[in-house]
């Protein structure tokens, strides 16, 4: 039942060795007590390196699983994905990742869970320091350096979540839901920021969001996912021409259309999940 | 905490206390039973300083070295079954038998083997010691949220340095509380180790003094080591605050 998709023609291919390729990909989960899950079923998306990919799809269609793939962190069982060439197969400084659930180390101060990844890197320790800083200063959290993250708010672990995984430059940029614990304010803020250092750095991004707005300012194509199993319903290119500030954007008629019609597509998968009687 | 506050938490050991000492002075029990309590504190002031704190420190020497051997050795253990299949495999059924054995029971055992000496007790204490702290380590390092473990490997951590950045410090809070038990746990089989048998020590002092019909240094031998236990165990839970202050 997939729909059609507005993207340009051919506008996913990307040059061989390059970019995210994601090939009819299924994935179980197969708990040890309970009912398997399916919760992926036949995706396949190609991504261009240095495009912004948003996912759009209601709760529970899949979204993390598919990020936890591209990621490496769980075996695939069906299907191939490859990033830059290379064939998935485990983690790697290549791909980071921003979780939904921050996944801050609780015993580590903001300073020290920023530096982790940067000392592996093995740069010198002053390098290390003035990086952490530069990212600390990015995300707005100047003076909690010192802090433990339960000593932050949502919004300002997110934000230490965000920092740690920018610092580290990676090729491809995995985040999930990283903007959902801030206020509209600071999230208008990260999104300028974000913006800014993917135009400035050569990084493949897929976002997942929960936001149709959000995803049709930042990404440069939407794929939105079907209920459970999650499937890619239609992909939408939301690339406008010559749209140089966010501002702009949203003033623009291109951007409220693109917005109309991811909705009406994200509320038809929203009404499904709601109909299918999720466990 | 200010005096008052400190007066108001030791207010029923002192309602006890009263209580104790009019029964025994009034003859509601007999003395051998419950000797007053301030004929077990004199018996207490009339030991020699040198005495008590050599008997107290074989004791607490004893217990001292087999926590000490037993934490690296149980948290290591802990770790490494939760972690890797071949370990567990081999392993847990050890465990599983060690786990509900009253280790008092293997006293006799450690003494045919071991001796009388002091490595038949240690040997004991550490075996006793072990069991919690290895539990601990065990289920504090399964517990571990995985997206932690991910971002760790994400960052580029191999597997050695996953167990001792990340597995070690997330499974801190529940070793900690472990090694607690374990504490409690060696000051059981210490006592009991030198009440069978020993040439030093406070089980040994109790032993002595309870055959030779002296009641009120019986006690007093008690009395020593429960503080010696608490002091232990406040210390303790002093340190594991310390140790994860960063948890609030
Ligand atoms: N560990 C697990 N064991 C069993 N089932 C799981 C597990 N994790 C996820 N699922 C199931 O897989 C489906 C997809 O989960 P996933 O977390 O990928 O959804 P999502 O799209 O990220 O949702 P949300 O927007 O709420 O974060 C869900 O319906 C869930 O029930
Ligand atoms: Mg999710």
């Amino acid at each position: 039942m997939s729909a059609p998709a507005t993207a340009v023609p051919g506008a996913g291919a990307a040059a061989p060795g390059t970019g995210i390729s994601i090939s009819r990909v299924g994935y179980e989960y197969r708990p040890p007590r309970g009912r398997p899950v399916l919760a992926l079923e036949n995706i396949s998306l190609d991504i261009k390196d240095r495009e912004f990919v948003a996912l759009l799809g209601p709760s529970g269609c899949g979204k993390s699983t598919l990020l936890y793939l591209i990621g490496g962190f769980m075996p695939l069982q069906q299907g191939s994905i490859s990033v830059n060439g290379r064939i998935v197969t485990a983690p790697g400084p290549d791909r980071g990742i921003v979780f939904q659930s921050f996944a801050l180390f609780p015993w580590k101060t903001v300073i020290q869970n920023i530096l982790y990844g940067l000392e592996k890197r093995g740069l010198p320790r002053e390098e290390c320091r003035r990086r952490a800083q530069h990212y600390i200063d990015l995300v707005h959290l100047r003076g909690f350096e010192d802090s433990y993250p339960s000593q932050l708010s949502g919004g300002m672990k997110q934000r230490v979540a965000i920092a740690r995984t920018l610092a580290t430059e990676p090729g491809t940029l995995l985040m999930d839901e990283p903007f959902g614990a801030l206020d509209s304010q600071t999230r208008t803020i990260m999104q300028d920021e974000l913006l800014s250092i993917w135009r400035r750095s050569p990084m493949t991004v897929i976002f997942v969001t929960h936001d149709v707005r959000e995803a049709v300012l930042l990404a440069d194509r939407v794929a939105v996912m079907t209920a459970r199993p999650g499937r890619i319903k239609a992909l939408v290119d939301t690339r406008f021409s010559g749209a140089a500030d966010s501002a702009e954007v949203v003033r623009s008629r291109e951007y409220a259309d693109a917005v109309d019609h991811l909705w009406t597509l994200v509320r038809e998968e929203a009404v499904a999940a709601g109909a299918g009687g999720r466990p | 905490m200010t005096a008052a506050l400190m007066l108001w938490r030791a207010l029923p050991v002192l309602i006890l206390a009263a209580l104790w000492e009019t029964a025994a002075r009034t003859g509601l029990v007999s003395e051998h039973a419950l000797p007053a309590l301030s004929s077990i504190f004199a018996a207490l002031g009339g030991l020699s300083a040198g005495d008590l704190y050599y008997h107290t420190a074989r004791s607490v020497g004893r217990g001292l070295i087999a926590i000490v051997a037993a934490i690296p050795f149980g948290v290591a253990a802990g770790i490494l079954i939760a972690w890797y299949l071949p370990v567990r495999v081999l392993l847990n059924p050890l465990l599983q038998c060690l786990y509900p054995m009253p280790k008092v029971a293997l006293i006799p055992l450690t003494i045919i083997w071991l001796g009388i000496g002091d490595v038949s007790k240690i040997t004991l204490i550490f075996v006793g010691a072990l069991v919690p702290i290895v539990m601990a380590a065990f289920n504090g390092a399964r517990g571990v949220d995985r997206t932690l473990l991910w971002t760790a490997r994400s960052l580029g951590a191999s597997e050695v340095r996953l167990l001792w950045e990340v597995v070690l410090p997330a499974a801190l809070p529940e070793i900690l509380n472990g090694i607690r038990t374990a504490i409690a746990l060696a000051f059981i089989l210490i006592v009991a180790g030198e009440l069978v048998i020993a040439n030093d020590g406070i089980g040994h002092m109790i032993n002595m003094w309870g055959e030779a019909g002296h009641y009120p240094g019986m006690f007093a031998g008690v009395i020593v080591i429960s503080a010696v236990g608490f002091a232990a165990d406040r210390a303790w839970v002093a340190l594991s605050a310390w140790l994860t202050a960063w948890r609030q």
